[in-house]
């Protein structure tokens, strides 16, 4: 575990979650009484093999799926309590996603990509556009609003994502394997930029990694193995 | 309104997919427009037919005469208002292909019988001061380029002159117009007393007789009472309301409405697989980037309707194109040159034509839209890694 914590109160609290995915007539036991919390503001790197339940604690973390056991609370909210459409709400209110491989709509423009996630608000096209410009402006990509993904690069489209991540301001960033599929530098770039947002704009990082490297920005890093946390890297 | 952009995109993405289904579903409704139009035009009659107006025919069959003193007789009776009579000619002009309805008639009885019947006075006047005067309706007249003045010389195999000739000679005094779009302006009409005084046999009967009856209500005890009035006869009748007399003739086609409904259904289905088909790939392949809108908060009910959105739209904009294509198209005339009595495509037909539109979007977006909406969002962005 990183030396470097937060002083503040924990926004995310994991008491006690297990979960179990069922094929066919076999249980997949995927996390077991796991708890965790992280404060808010930190920066957390989550590690761990490849089948060790990351994405999956991001994934309820997140509120994309639910416990078999236990609670998963975001600033004092039991997700787990929430319907899916109130689920939903939430989600657009106060959790931004960065995907490994972008999830960008390749049909709509950088900016019209950013905008998605407004379009579930009451803003007017011209509120939205602003927000748009500001979240676009922050990656550093306000000269590639009109370009759609295709002509993008790899870390530009991961720019584009954190980009519509962010333009809601949510208190939340999940990010999955952010540089996971780009190169050396364009990941240091996108890590520049996720140090920047936790540091200069106070957001609250998960961020899921195998990369060594990428969990060295983290303020904090915490392993998971076999659906069990641990402060050391599994062996 | 500020989805439209994303379900617009998301049309264009496959954008040969998506003209190629487009253009199929074009091509449907511009048929379904034509088959329409045509429909009209056979069974069309059925439609206008006056509820008012009974069909007195001979019993055993259409082509059988009536006795032209039966009209003294069904005058009497009581419930009607007023009696006219037809007798079919069955002429050629110039070539056998050349088909319209000709018949004999007496100038005020028809007149007054059908009253949508515009002709001009003067045109009238002239019509009852001659009696080899005929008149022939607009769609007719503009067909073989007719004009008052002219002499229409038609041929018939069925009524031969006293002389022995077929051909009998008409003096064009009039043309006329219907009142509304529906109203038959193909006939030709000339006078009957010039016909049965002309004609070799049969003298003294009819074809058949319109009777206008003063309670449409009472249509079946009239009817009743004109045939047994004639029971027994060596000509016994059939009465029957003018919508069924009209079936009746445009069955001897066929059934037209079920074969236009027939071929209309195997098109309709063809393209609800096509359409359906395009819809449930389009789904299939965004499935990540659904699973992505939703991880950023469209509730399920938000992405089911951005689903259906796109395969409505998609049906719209192609079925709205055929129909306005086929009304286009129809607007511009009979294609059979006259042969048909009107050419129009009904507005009640076009309604149902949207109307189709909307329920082929719904139907072919329905299924990828639940799965869409059912899917789980970490199963969809699984799937993407």
């Amino acid at each position: 575990m990183s030396d470097k914590t937060s002083s503040n109160g924990p926004l995310v609290q994991v008491d006690r979650v297990e979960k179990v995915f069922h094929r066919g007539s076999e249980d997949i036991h995927v996390l077991a009484n796991l708890s965790l919390e992280v404060p808010t503001g930190e920066f957390l790197a989550l590690m761990g093999p490849s089948g060790s339940g990351k994405s999956t604690l991001l994934n309820l973390i997140g509120g994309l799926d639910q416990p078999t056991k236990g609670s998963v609370r975001v600033g004092g909210e039991d997700i787990g309590r929430l319907s899916g459409r109130a689920l939903s709400q939430w989600r657009a209110r106060h959790v931004g996603f960065v995907f490994q491989l972008y999830n960008l709509m390749p049909v709509l423009t950088a900016e019209r990509n950013v905008e998605l996630p407004l379009l579930l608000t009451h803003l007017s096209r011209a509120q939205r556009n602003q927000h748009v410009e500001t979240a676009l402006a922050v990656v550093g990509l306000s000269h590639r609003a009109k370009h759609y993904p295709r002509t993008l690069s790899g870390g530009e489209q991961q720019r584009v994502g954190i980009a519509r991540a962010i333009v809601t301001d949510p208190t939340l960033l999940l990010c999955d394997e952010p540089t996971g599929d780009l190169d050396r530098k364009a990941g240091d770039e996108i890590l520049d930029l996720l140090q920047g947002l936790n540091r200069e704009h106070g957001k609250t990082i998960i961020m899921v990694t195998h990369d060594p490297h990428a969990s060295a920005r983290a303020a904090r890093t915490v392993h998971l193995d076999k659906g069990q946390l641990s402060n050391e890297p599994a062996k | 309104m500020k989805f439209l952009p994303l379900i617009w995109s998301n049309l264009k993405r496959k954008k040969l997919r998506t003209l190629l289904t487009m253009l199929s579903i074009l091509v449907a409704f511009m048929l379904f427009g034509f088959l329409s139009a045509i429909k009209q035009a056979l069974v069309g009659g059925v439609s206008m037919a006056g509820k008012d107006r009974l069909i007195v025919r001979n019993k055993v069959s259409l082509i059988l005469s009536l006795p032209g003193k039966y009209q003294q007789a069904i005058d009497k009776m009581p419930g009607v208002a007023a009696s006219a009579h037809l007798t079919w000619f069955g002429g050629i002009y110039q070539d056998p292909k050349n088909f319209f309805a000709q018949e004999a008639v007496v100038p005020e009885e028809i007149l007054d019988m059908y009253p949508k019947v515009v002709l001009p006075p003067e045109q009238k006047k002239a019509w009852l001061a001659s009696r080899t005067a005929a008149i022939v309706g607009r769609k007719t007249a503009e067909r073989f380029h007719w004009k008052v003045g002219d002499k229409i010389p038609i041929t018939t195999a069925i009524w031969t002159q006293s002389d022995g000739n077929q051909l009998w000679t008409f003096d064009l005094v009039g043309i006329f117009d219907g009142a509304d779009n529906k109203t038959d302006t193909t006939p030709l009409w000339f006078r009957y007393d010039y016909f049965d005084e002309g004609r070799q046999y049969d003298k003294g009967h009819v074809g058949w007789y319109v009777i206008r009856i003063k309670d449409p209500d009472r249509a079946a005890e009239i009817a009743k009472r004109i045939d047994d009035e004639f029971a027994n006869s060596p000509a016994e009748t059939k009465t029957e309301p003018e919508g069924a007399f009209v079936q009746g003739f445009a069955k001897q086609i066929g059934n037209i409405g079920l074969i236009a409904e027939g071929i209309m259904g195997a098109v309709f289905f063809t393209i609800l697989l096509v359409a359906g088909n395009t819809m449930a790939q389009s789904v299939h392949e965004r499935t990540g980037e659904l699973g992505a809108l939703k991880a950023i908060g469209f509730t399920n009910e938000q992405v089911l309707a951005q689903v259906l959105a796109e395969s409505c739209l998609l049906s719209l904009l192609g079925g709205g194109l055929g129909l306005g294509l086929a009304w286009m198209l129809i607007s511009r005339g009979d294609p059979t040159n006259g042969l048909l009595p009107f050419f129009y495509f009904p507005t009640e037909d076009l309604l149902v034509g949207v109307g189709i539109c909307v329920a082929l979007g719904l139907a072919t977006g329905i299924v990828p839209a639940l799965q869409a909406m059912n899917l789980r969002v970490a199963d969809a962005l699984r799937r993407m890694q």
